[in-house]
C-alpha cells in the first residue's frame, strides 16, 4: 500500500514539474513554431504522469476509468489541436524561424 | 455489415454510460439504453457511421506500439526539458521532409499523430507522399530520419491488414 | 498534502501561460497559450476534485476537455474564415 502511495506521489510530482517546465519553455521559447512544442510536453507527459498518479491514488474504482478517459481525450485531441494550430499560423503568413535550412524543396 | 458496427457501436456506448454514471438501478439503466438507441440512431441518420467494421483489426498490434510509443515520449520529453532548462538554449530548428511508407489514411494519421505527440517534433503538413516535420534540435531530426516510428507503423498496418484480405 | 503542490504548480503554469497570452506578438501565440491554459484547467480541475475528496469533479473535468478541444478549433476556424461557415471544410 505504502509502495503505491509513495509511486503515485512520485509521479504526481513529476508530472507537475513537467507541467511547469512546459509553462517556463512557452514563456522562453523565441518563435512560435518552438512554442507548440513546449506545449505538447504539457499535452503528453506533464498530463500522462499527473494522471497516472491520480489513477494510483484512486485504486480500481469508476473514478479510474474517468481519469483513464479524461487522459485519453488530452492525449487524442492534443495533436490534432497542434496540428490545427500550425496549419493556421502558416495560413496566417507566419514562417518558422530556422537555424540552418536542410530540406529546401518543403513549403 | 452495418449491423456489425451498429452492435459495436451501441455496445461501446452502453459501456460508456455505465463506467460514467456509476448508478445501476432501472431507472438510470434504461436512461442509457435509450440515449444509447438515439445516439445510434444519430450517427446513421448523419452517416457518421462507418460500414467497414475492419477498422477495429488495427488495434492488433497496439499494445506494444503504445508501450514504445510511451517510452520514446517520456525519452524525448526530458532532452526537450533539458534544452528548456539550460541557460543557453541550444536550439536547432529545421523543417525536414520525411516519407510515410503506409498506405491507409488511418495508419498515416496514427503516425502523424505520433510524431506530434513525441515532444520536439511537429507535423506541419501533409502531401500525398509524406509529412512536413518541424524539429527543434538535431537529435529529434535525427529521430525522425532513421524511419524508426515509420517502420513501426507501417509493421502495425501490414500487421492489421493481413487478416482483412483472408 | 501532495495535491495541494500538484494544485499550486498548476496555477502557476496557468499563471506563465496568461502572461504568453498578454505578451504573445501574434494572435496565434495567444490561442496556443488559451489551449495550454485549458488543458491545464482540466487537471486542475481532476485535481481540485481530489482535493476535496468530490470525485464529481472528474465529470466536469471530462467535458471540459471535450469543450476545451471544440472550442479551440472554433477559434480557429473563426480566424481563418472571418466566420464560422456553412462549408465543412475545415
Amino acid at each position: 500500500m505504502s509502495i503505491v502511495d509513495l509511486l503515485s506521489w512520485a509521479l504526481i510530482i513529476f508530472g507537475s514539474s513537467f507541467c511547469i517546465i512546459a509553462g517556463v519553455g512557452v514563456l522562453r521559447l523565441p518563435d512560435y513554431f518552438s512554442r507548440i512544442h513546449a506545449v505538447g510536453i504539457l499535452d503528453s507527459l506533464g498530463a500522462g504522469a499527473l494522471i497516472l498518479g491520480l489513477m494510483l491514488q484512486a485504486g480500481f474504482t469508476l473514478i479510474t476509468i474517468k481519469l483513464f478517459l479524461i487522459l485519453v481525450i488530452i492525449v487524442i485531441t492534443g495533436p490534432t489541436a497542434t496540428h490545427a494550430l500550425a496549419r493556421a499560423a502558416l495560413d496566417s503568413g507566419l514562417t518558422a524561424e530556422l537555424d540552418e535550412e536542410n530540406d529546401p524543396s518543403s513549403n | 455489415m452495418m449491423y456489425h458496427s451498429m452492435v459495436i457501436a451501441a455496445f461501446g456506448l452502453m459501456l460508456l454510460w455505465l463506467s460514467l454514471s456509476g448508478y445501476f438501478n432501472f431507472l438510470q439503466v434504461s436512461f442509457g439504453i435509450l440515449s444509447t438507441f438515439f445516439v445510434v440512431w444519430l450517427t446513421i441518420h448523419l452517416k457518421l457511421l462507418t460500414t467497414d467494421g475492419a477498422r477495429l483489426q488495427i488495434l492488433r498490434g497496439y499494445p506494444l506500439y503504445l508501450v514504445w510509443l510511451t517510452w520514446e515520449i517520456i525519452v524525448s520529453n526530458i532532452l526537450l526539458a533539458k534544452i528548456i532548462l539550460a541557460p543557453k538554449m541550444e536550439l536547432h530548428r529545421q523543417i525536414i521532409h520525411t516519407k510515410a511508407n503506409q498506405s491507409s489514411d488511418l495508419a498515416k494519421a496514427i503516425y502523424a499523430n505520433s510524431i506530434t505527440l513525441t515532444p520536439g517534433t511537429l507535423t506541419v503538413d501533409v502531401d500525398p507522399d509524406g509529412f512536413t516535420v518541424h524539429s527543434m534540435a538535431k537529435t529529434f531530426a535525427d529521430d525522425i530520419c532513421s524511419d524508426k516510428m515509420n517502420e513501426r507503423v507501417a509493421k502495425l498496418e501490414r500487421l492489421s491488414t493481413v487478416d482483412n484480405v483472408k | 498534502m501532495m495535491f495541494l503542490v500538484a494544485t499550486i504548480a498548476l496555477l502557476v503554469v496557468v499563471l506563465l501561460m496568461l502572461v504568453r497570452a498578454f505578451m504573445g506578438p501574434t494572435f496565434v501565440d495567444r490561442i496556443l497559450a488559451i489551449n495550454g491554459v485549458g488543458t491545464a484547467t482540466v487537471l486542475l480541475i481532476a485535481l481540485l476534485g481530489f482535493l476535496t475528496s468530490r470525485p464529481e469533479f472528474l465529470d466536469i473535468a471530462l467535458l471540459y476537455a471535450l469543450i476545451n478541444f471544440v472550442g479551440m478549433l472554433a477559434i480557429l476556424k473563426f480566424f481563418r474564415f472571418g466566420d464560422l461557415g456553412e462549408e465543412d471544410e475545415g
